[in-house]
């Protein structure tokens, strides 16, 4: 999903202290890498609303990546297509679970659930931090990501409790998205180094999501994956190949023609 | 630092005009109506002021307008045809100005007027429901081309951030709601 690309600002908007800048730039990493993999979905989803509805949540994690990079820019000098056209892979701080193909839809309704569980669980506490603007960007995802885990939740369930074949679909794309998860909930240096009661620890996120999704896979008539975690290391610049393949597509245009406007 | 007005978007737009002076408050004025009749680009039954996306419009130290707007969802794209249009109204008034973007507190659609909502309404999108109420999401809708409360969501997601498809099962036509975000 290319958005836009708009003249230069002049960011009058508030200034983020580094370490408060290298702890949003994960976060707004992990939304506009979701993001680009959900566009990829428009006008291939098994049915019209679903290009819709897989666009539109991509639009919602756009806007929140948007306000997350700005203000990590804002630190360093540059600007959100600053961040997220011209930087090289091993510079992206995005957790694995974000770059991961889409596969079918049940492999995307699966990452959509844990994705938009953690967000939830992410956002609720983001709201309390001390620095004004990552609260704001927190309140207002908040309302929106609780609307993706609904979506995410309601396919789960009609997916795995459906056919014979969704339900193995279903549980095929649990099994294909489980080795992330742990990744989610685990060390973020940039979380660590941050100020304090600026970031939020993800090991405090983890009882939050597992009440939100382990539920819905029991409901589902799903199992609980039991297959080992990934060594992902998103947050230290480490990734999956799936990203060396998403961000040549993504940054192509604005590589090829700098500062170009539509 | 202003909690309640956390600027996280600036457009760089600014119009080079001549100055609101502070003995000339009926310049802001025109310029504060001119700015509220704006219309929405996704939405133009509804003006920016009447969707509660205009937040304010005021005169600083150095005598620049500053027009305040807040998306109704994060990755609204209107943002930025909105913010071009206001700094067309600025230019046409002649008056130098900035367009913040600022997201605290949270738009929600209480923030949707009366005459808004009738407007919707009136272009055949369900209004959220009023100020005040919290509904589920299971209570019915009312269909805005024949009144029947005997409605289905298709969608949760539509043509728009803000919207969610429904369908009428008394007239089969399908229609849009405005979702209540709170």
């Amino acid at each position: 999903m290319t958005r836009a690309i708009h003249p230069v600002s002049t960011a009058v908007g508030e200034i983020a202290d580094e370490r408060t800048a290298a702890y949003a730039l994960g976060l707004g990493d992990d939304s506009l890498i979701l993001a680009q993999r959900l566009g990829e979905w428009i006008a291939h989803a098994p049915e019209l609303e679903e290009d819709v509805a897989l666009g539109n949540i991509g639009l919602d994690l756009l806007g929140h990546a948007r306000g997350f990079l700005t203000y990590a820019g804002s630190a360093w000098g540059q600007d959100e297509d600053d961040l997220a056209y011209f930087r090289d892979e091993q510079e992206f701080r995005s957790r694995w679970l974000f770059e991961q193909p889409n596969g079918d839809f049940a492999h995307t309704i699966a990452r959509q659930l844990f994705a938009a569980a953690y967000l939830v669980a992410l956002y609720e506490r983001l709201q309390a931090s001390v620095d004004p603007t990552l609260a704001a960007i927190a309140a207002k995802a908040a309302k929106e990501v609780a609307y993706h885990l609904d979506h995410a939740t309601q396919w789960t369930l009609r997916l795995g409790d459906g056919t014979e074949e969704s339900h193995e679909r279903m549980q095929a794309g649990l099994v294909a998205m489980w080795p992330y998860v742990d990744e989610l909930f685990s060390d973020d240096p940039a979380a660590t180094a941050a100020p304090d009661g600026v970031a939020v620890d993800p090991a405090s996120l983890r009882q939050a999501f597992d009440a939100a999704v382990l539920p819905v896979i029991e409901e589902a008539t799903l199992e609980v994956p039991t297959v080992p975690a990934a060594r992902a290391r998103g947050r230290f610049g480490v990734h999956s190949p799936p990203l060396g393949h998403l961000l040549p597509e993504m940054q192509v245009l604005a590589r090829r023609h700098p500062g170009a406007v539509w | 630092m202003n909690v309640a007005s956390v600027p996280v978007h600036d457009s760089g737009q600014v119009v080079d005009r001549a100055h609101i002076r502070d003995g000339a408050p009926h310049i802001l004025n025109a310029v504060r109506a001119s700015v509220a009749a704006i219309p929405d680009p996704e939405l133009p039954m509804v003006s920016i002021a009447d969707l509660g996306i205009l937040r304010d419009v005021r005169v600083d130290a150095d005598g620049q307008a500053i027009v305040e707007i807040t998306p109704t969802y994060s990755g609204c794209p209107a943002v930025d045809a909105i913010r071009d249009d206001i700094v067309r109204v600025l230019d046409a008034e002649g008056v130098s100005g900035r367009v913040d973007v600022v997201l605290s507190p949270a738009w929600t659609t209480d923030w949707i007027s009366d005459s808004g909502r009738q407007a919707l309404a009136d272009a055949g999108i369900a209004p959220p429901a009023p100020r005040g109420t919290r509904v589920s999401l299971g209570l019915g809708i009312r269909c805005p081309r024949c009144g029947s409360m005997h409605t289905r969501e298709l969608s949760h997601f539509g043509s728009t951030a803000c919207k969610a498809l429904w369908v009428c099962e008394r007239c089969h036509e399908p229609f849009d709601r405005f979702k209540e975000l709170v």
